[in-house]
């Protein structure tokens, strides 16, 4: 059994007014997309599993529908069609089951600003017939670190500490799934690492994790991920074999005028995409081009172009693809 | 080259806490400045002093040339400023919109709706000018807030954490337009939590608990702390923050 099992799950908000789709599955037929499916009433939906005890990234941008997802699965909203189970029990049937089980931390930061960090964990333990006493292990490691501000009010702390007693009083309950909707968004480099590791802890304790987030690169810090844009997956496995099923080449380029160089690039119809990657542009072209195609890019060709148009020190290199390189060129793609 | 943002020995204190701490820069027209630093190191309150929205305790500055202290009405006028959180009103249309931050900042009707047209042939977006805010795709949204923030061609923009939660296609459009917004004689200040994006400023300077520790390039940056990216170089200063901050 899954802990988390999900299929065909949809749910749109289209509103006539705006003319707007948002939602998870694919999207009824709207006059601004011409790719989609026409659908009666009902739309496509998304499905995934999720194993016991694994972190499960679900990676894209604003609006792709990540929120969606967590409400249904937390039983706060009901989806129009499809199943999901978590530990077993439906969503819908059996939805006073899994608030027991499930621990979530929203994205918008929604403990109580009036009571202070003791009170906001006592009254999360209180409400789940519980005491900080009982699984104070569990939340230690986190804990410890805003317990010296434990009479403060939460509205006064930092965003830094919020985040920590928020995930502490998702916690106290000892669920056995964890809901994190975007808990790093906003967060500088160095307390996003910091929050992973604390979840890197909380898997060792056998605690299975589904975790949002719009940073590309705590990707890798997944067993699994999901890469979703408009409302849909383009793709769902492990970060390692999402990069190795990258469909193009790829390569890093540098010279001394970056910006024109990109505006170059972007002429060169050989190229299929290039964007700022850093202090390089990423380029990518086709990994098979036609049979008998002469002029086929190749490294050496594209650095001496450059250097004939006048770029100064052209660096061309093939590279590895990151999870934000398979997102571009899945989305480009899609 | 000349300055449009001096500021020397900058404080501000808030009872015993310094938010900002002695802060001295400079910022030359045309450049591309970030401006990193963790959460809590006091990026907001040097920003907000730099804006005229807030006096600071202790120091002196001038953006757009007028003086931080004295004329902050005037620096108000001379600048723009975009964050993703404030963007644009959702209910108006992408026209109106225009013409009330137009009018805001003081530009006459005729010049709004020229301003107007020529915005619209250039984003491509003369389908969704008669638009409400709210119909338009996350993307389409943040470049006309940047547009927005620009219209009334203002010194120097400051851009707060422009580029959050949007996909990462979108994001590196969003820094083609900041280019080309500089290609006009336009200053960026920018504030970002991707440190890709450091590697596109001209100049970073990094903060830690209300000061400065370090500014330079990137390409120096990365000498200087012996570090291949701009991540490494952010790591290895924030972490020796000591605020009790995070």
């Amino acid at each position: 059994m899954y802990t988390i099992e999900v299929k065909n799950l949809y749910k749109n908000y289209y509103s006539d007014k705006s003319g707007k789709f948002a939602g998870i599955g694919k999207k009824p037929n709207t006059e601004d997309d011409s790719n989609s499916v026409p659908l009666q009433g009902l739309g496509a939906g998304i499905s995934f599993d999720v194993n016991r005890g694994e972190i499960f990234g679900i990676i894209g941008p604003d609006g792709a529908g990540k929120t969606t997802l967590f409400r249904i699965l937390t039983t706060l909203i009901l989806a129009e069609s499809g199943t999901a189970t978590i530990d077993g029990f439906d969503v819908v049937k059996d939805y006073k089951e899994i608030r027991k089980r499930v621990g979530y931390m929203p994205g918008r930061f929604s403990l109580y600003q009036d009571l202070t960090v003791e009170e906001n964990l006592e009254f999360f333990a209180t409400v789940f017939n519980t005491t900080i006493e009982e699984n104070y292990e569990l939340i230690k490691d986190i804990y410890v670190q805003i317990e010296p501000f434990k009479k403060r009010r939460a509205g006064k702390l930092s965003g830094g500490m919020k985040q920590k007693l928020a995930l502490s009083c998702a916690l106290i309950h000892k669920p056995s799934v964890l809901f994190l909707d975007e808990p790093t968004t906003g967060v500088d480099p160095v307390s996003r690492k910091e929050f992973w590791g604390m979840l890197q802890k909380l898997r060792e304790q056998g605690i299975t994790i589904l975790v949002s987030t719009p940073y590309m690169d705590e990707a890798s810090l997944c067993d699994r991920i999901a890469l979703i844009q408009n409302g849909q997956f383009l793709k769902i496995d492990t970060p390692q074999y999402i990069v190795s099923q990258f469909a193009d080449v790829l390569w890093a380029a540098k010279s001394d005028t970056m910006h024109k160089l990109l505006e170059d690039l972007r002429k060169d119809e050989q190229v299929k995409s290039s964007f700022a990657f850093g202090d390089s542009i990423h380029i990518t072209s086709p990994l098979n081009p036609p049979e008998g195609d002469l002029n086929s890019l190749s490294i050496d060709k594209l650095t001496k172009y450059l250097t004939k148009i006048g770029h100064k020190n052209v660096e061309i290199k093939e590279i590895e693809p990151t999870i934000e390189d398979c997102f571009m060129n899945l989305s480009q793609t899609k | 080259m000349d300055t449009v943002i001096k500021v020397e020995n900058l404080t501000k204190r808030f009872g015993n806490f310094t938010a900002v701490d002695n802060i001295s820069f400079e910022v030359k027209r045309g450049e591309i400045f970030g401006f990193l630093g963790a959460n809590g190191a006091g990026k907001t309150t040097a920003m907000r002093m730099l804006c005229g929205l807030s006096i600071p305790t202790e120091g002196k500055g001038t953006v757009a040339g007028y003086d931080i202290f004295k004329q902050p009405e005037l620096i108000k006028k001379s600048i723009g400023y975009m964050s993703q959180k404030f963007s644009m009103y959702e209910d108006l249309k992408v026209w109106e919109n225009l013409e009330l931050f137009g009018g805001i900042y003081g530009m006459n009707d005729k010049v709004i709706k020229q301003k107007t047209d020529e915005l619209m042939i250039k984003l491509n977006f003369e389908d969704e000018r008669d638009k409400l805010v709210k119909s338009l795709p996350l993307g389409f949204k943040q470049k006309l807030a940047f547009s927005v923030s620009i219209f009334h061609q203002p010194q120097v923009v400051f851009l707060d954490e422009p580029t959050g939660g949007v996909d990462p296609i979108t994001r590196r459009r969003f820094w083609e337009m900041i280019y080309d917004a500089t290609a006009q004689g336009i200053t960026v200040f920018v504030t970002t939590h991707y440190m890709d994006e450091a590697e596109y400023c001209d100049r970073v300077s990094i903060m830690v608990d209300g000061r400065i520790e370090a500014l330079d390039s990137p390409d120096n940056l990365k000498k200087q702390f012996n570090a291949k990216n701009m991540d490494e170089v952010f790591q290895q200063l924030a972490r020796k923050a000591k605020r009790v901050d995070n």
